[in-house]
């Protein structure tokens, strides 16, 4: 129980962040989660909302990775596993588990999806002095989805372009990229 | 007091339209041997409101090209002229003219349009070919304009001396005189002189009315008619004199007129009526006995530009569309909307002091707001269907113009045109409609020397049809030509590849190729159709619409093409069904029965789908459990439940673990947000919260493999199910 109540406060303080953040400056922050021990950040300004997880709608015939749909306030939004969909064990369920609702452009459109990540961390700055291009993966061409490598004083963070992430094909696999940028 | 017109453009194009559609179809109706006199009155009022409204409104070329077309049909309207089929078709090319130039003012482009002098300069020959003199026609064009004195036409005129002394009222009956003026203005150099002289005492005036009367000169070298036809509208409430400028006898009232201005303090104000500065606004408006007339300031005329840029903006953006409901139809909601409030403060009163014992009235109330909630949004509903005939009106001119070009003889018998649909599904329909019915033309009917020879009458028919049947609205496009060739359609799917040489196929799946992309048995790649690009698109389109299309045909006796389509495509009547823990909704309407106990039904066929023998029927089963890869409680077949559902014009059935309640749902689209799924066509949200997928018949029958001709040769000889 209180465990719950402490994960609410984080989750408050963070959508006070995102709120903050889009509201000021629209400088380089980045919100920042884990997966499987790594840190991995999304573009800010590209996140609506982080909600704990709640069972999800499944989809018949999706991929593994596509937890289902969820009734977020009459949209129909699609929740999508990104340890599943780095091709990493599933991870139990936890009060810490939240799904971060962001808005994808895909084409002219935008679309509204969730994805599921072990936990949220911090809002980080990082100048553009402070992002590294990613490695070229050699025989793997899908770091198209990896913006850069952040870095700061005491932690490095892999940013994904979650546009191109959440609008690439189901067959696209993701598990070899994620290995290699965790190494 | 000024008022924006642009804001009434819209209502006027739309009038325009349907102005414009009764002539069409009027003239359509119009035989040229026995001219019915209704419906030449019919066609000339559409014309005359159009030519009326786009004057008023500024529309100035579509005004006058109308004058012209309407001049033709006042002539045959009072029998001195007599109509041909050759006029007929210059009326029906004039209004497609017309409704371009209304569509290119509509979409705020600039309107060019190089058909319509073609057009105007025939509708001018056909006038003074054998016409005394031109002046006859104008009088004709406006009979009342005669008890004005007729003046010769004369292209060299300097200009006119005009009195204009409109009825106290006309500002109630929407007549602007600084309108006209301003009009008048646009033909040339005007200089107008007011006369105050009845103006009363500022205690007595009535602001609504207009005690002014005007001398006008206006130099330019434009006809009587020109002039005329800025007055038209009050012609009827007014003392109106035009008089050539070159005469110059001053009337009296001109004189008095400046008399009186010279006289009277309020003369600046009159005088800037036209010719105001801006900085004499403020004086204008704040004048007191300045009347409705005169307060009308630059200032709005001004900003007019600017409104109608941003109208154009606006337009770009989101293409305005609107609805004409049945005062009937509202007043129903209104109705339903009391009720609902009645409900809610009786339920309101209910919660301040609630005890356990009035429970029963609580519940008594809910049921009534559901009831109440239910009907409101039938009625809501309601407000967006409209009939059919909506669609339907295009296509006696479409037959008409298509026949002809084809050396086609076809009469065209519309049915059901009351049905009511869904405005989204109408304006969606028409384009496979059109389709279709150009293919029926085009490939179904013969030509009449064929059709002689085969026995038939030489005028070929084809049937529009519309009903309802089971919550679905059915479309037919029925036509007694020539039917499908299906040697002809085999022999083109071998060549496209889309059958296997040697491969059997049934009548009616010989039929469905011509579904297929890239299909066309057309000879020649003709105008109409037969590009190959068509009946798949069509069937795509009604897919999309969640409905289908088939056709049916005997060869030699003609082709019925059958779309069905849903009423709406917002709500759902659905039947919730659990399999395992996964509820999903099928839609009530697909459901034809279910089944509970089959054991002694069922037919198990190796390498096959089960079959399910339903009276003297094999209707194949669909396990959906094992389609969408999910766990169900039922371990064995028989201890599910089979739905029989129809879709895509087969049945089939779900097994399913159990039967939930009933509930109409709100479709939700999936795609929205993530894209397309085999076998769902949508999902809504349940009352607890949750979300839950809508199944679509034809995607699951097509998940499953179910083949149709499977099917089909179990249902005629069931040899293969023993």
């Amino acid at each position: 129980m209180a465990e719950k109540q402490n994960d609410n406060v984080t989750i408050d303080s963070i959508n006070d962040d995102i709120s903050d953040a889009i509201a000021h400056e629209p400088s380089e922050q980045y919100l920042t989660f884990f997966i499987d021990n790594e840190e991995y950040g999304v573009d800010i300004l590209s996140v609506q909302e982080i909600r704990g997880w709640e069972p999800a709608t499944e989809i018949p015939n999706a991929p593994a990775y596509l937890k289902g749909v969820i009734n977020l306030r009459g949209t129909v939004v699609p929740i999508t596993d990104l340890r599943l969909r780095f091709g990493i064990n599933q991870f139990e369920y936890s009060p810490v588990t939240v799904v971060i609702v962001v808005k994808v452009k895909a084409g002219n459109s935008e679309k509204i999806m969730g994805v599921v990540v072990d936990a949220v961390s911090d809002v980080s700055n990082f100048s553009k002095a402070d992002i590294h291009p990613a490695p070229e993966l050699a025989e793997n061409k899908n770091t198209a989805f990896v913006k850069g490598l952040g870095s700061s004083e005491s932690k490095m963070v892999i940013l994904l372009d979650i546009n191109k992430l959440l609008s690439a094909p189901d067959d696209v696999d993701l598990s070899e990229m994620s290995r290699a940028l965790a190494k | 007091m000024s008022i924006d017109l642009s804001q009434f453009h819209q209502v006027f194009f739309e009038e325009s339209y349907e102005g414009l559609d009764a002539m069409e179809s009027a003239l359509l109706n119009l035989q040229p041997d026995n001219v019915d006199s209704e419906t030449i009155n019919e066609i000339f009022r559409a014309a005359h409101s159009i030519k009326g409204g786009s004057g008023t409104f500024g529309f100035t070329d579509v005004a006058s090209f109308t004058h012209v077309v309407e001049t033709l049909l006042d002539e045959i309207r009072s029998e001195t002229r007599t109509i041909t089929s050759e006029t007929v078709d210059l009326f029906l090319r004039s209004v497609d003219c017309i409704r371009r130039m209304i569509q290119q003012h509509d979409a705020g482009e600039p309107c060019d349009i190089p058909e319509a002098s073609e057009l105007k300069a025939l509708f001018e020959a056909i006038l003074s070919g054998d016409e005394p003199s031109e002046t006859d026609v104008i009088a004709a064009v406006d009979p009342e304009a005669k008890a004005a004195e007729v003046q010769p036409e004369n292209a060299s005129q300097k200009g006119w001396r005009i009195y204009f002394k409109p009825e106290i009222d006309v500002l109630r009956t929407g007549n602007d005189p600084l309108r006209m003026f301003r009009e008048l203005e646009s033909l040339g150099s005007l200089s107008v002189t007011a006369d105050v002289s009845e103006l009363p005492l500022i205690s007595s005036i009535d602001p609504e009315a207009c005690y002014l009367a005007w001398s006008l000169e206006l130099s330019a070298d434009v006809p009587k008619s020109a002039v005329e036809e800025v007055f038209e509208w009050v012609v009827d409430e007014s003392d109106l004199t035009i008089t050539p400028l070159s005469e110059s006898n001053l009337s009296s009232a001109e004189n008095t007129a400046s008399d009186a201005v010279s006289e009277n303090a309020s003369g600046p104000v009159v005088d800037s009526v036209i010719d105001a500065e801006p900085d004499n606004n403020e004086e204008q408006q704040n004048s007191p006995i300045a009347g409705p007339a005169p307060t009308e300031s630059p200032k709005p005329v001004a900003a007019k530009p600017t409104a109608t840029v941003s109208d154009k903006k606006d337009k770009s953006k989101v293409e305005v569309s609107s609805i004409r409901v049945g005062i009937d139809k509202v007043d129903d909601l209104i109705n339903m909307v009391g009720e609902l409030v009645i409900t809610q403060s009786m339920l309101g009163e209910l919660g301040l002091d609630f005890t356990i014992e009035s429970l029963p009235r609580l519940l008594e109330g809910i049921e009534q707001l559901s009831q109440n909630t239910r009907e409101l949004q039938e009625s809501v509903m309601r407000i967006r269907m409209l009939p059919i005939s909506f669609t339907f009106s295009r296509f006696p001119r479409l037959v008409h113009d298509l026949s002809r070009t084809m050396g086609k003889k076809i009469e065209l018998k519309l049915l059901g045109e009351q049905t009511e649909l869904d405005k989204t599904v109408m304006e969606r329909i028409g384009d496979p409609l059109v389709h279709l019915v150009r293919n029926s033309l085009d490939h179904g009917i013969e030509t009449p020397e064929q059709r002689i020879n085969a026995g038939k009458p030489e005028t070929g028919t084809i049937t529009l049809n519309a009903f309802h049947q089971s919550g679905n609205i059915v479309i037919q496009i029925i036509d007694d030509g020539a039917g499908l060739n299906k040697p002809r359609i085999l022999e083109k799917a071998q060549q496209n590849g889309l059958v296997a040489e040697g491969d059997m196929l049934s009548d009616d799946q010989i039929h469905d190729l011509i579904f297929r992309p890239g299909f066309s048995t057309a000879d020649q790649i003709s105008d109409i159709s037969g590009r190959g690009v068509g009946m798949d698109v069509v069937r795509r389109n009604i897919n999309e619409l969640n409905g289908s299309v088939e056709v049916e045909s005997s060869e030699g006796e003609g082709s019925v093409f059958t779309i069905r389509l849903p009423l709406t495509l917002a709500i759902l009547d659905g039947q919730l069904i659990r399999v395992g823990k996964h509820i999903y909704i099928l839609p009530l309407i697909s459901i034809v029965e279910s089944i509970q106990s089959f054991q002694g039904m069922l037919h198990r066929v190796v390498g096959g789908c089960d079959l399910l023998r339903l009276r003297d029927e094999y209707v194949p089963i669909i396990q959906l459990s094992s389609i969408f890869n999910i766990a169900s409680d039922a371990k064995d077949m028989d201890d599910g439940l089979l739905v029989v559902v129809e879709g895509d014009n087969m049945k089939v059935a779900i097994l399913i673990d159990d039967l939930e309640a009933q509930q109409q749902v709100v479709i939700k689209s999936l795609e929205e947000n993530y894209k397309k799924v085999d076998g769902v066509s949508g999902a809504t949200i349940l009352g607890d919260g949750t979300v839950s997928l809508i199944l679509d018949i034809a995607g699951l029958i097509k998940l499953a493999g179910v083949q149709r001709y499977e099917y089909k040769a179990v249902s005629s000889g069931d040899d293969c199910a023993a």
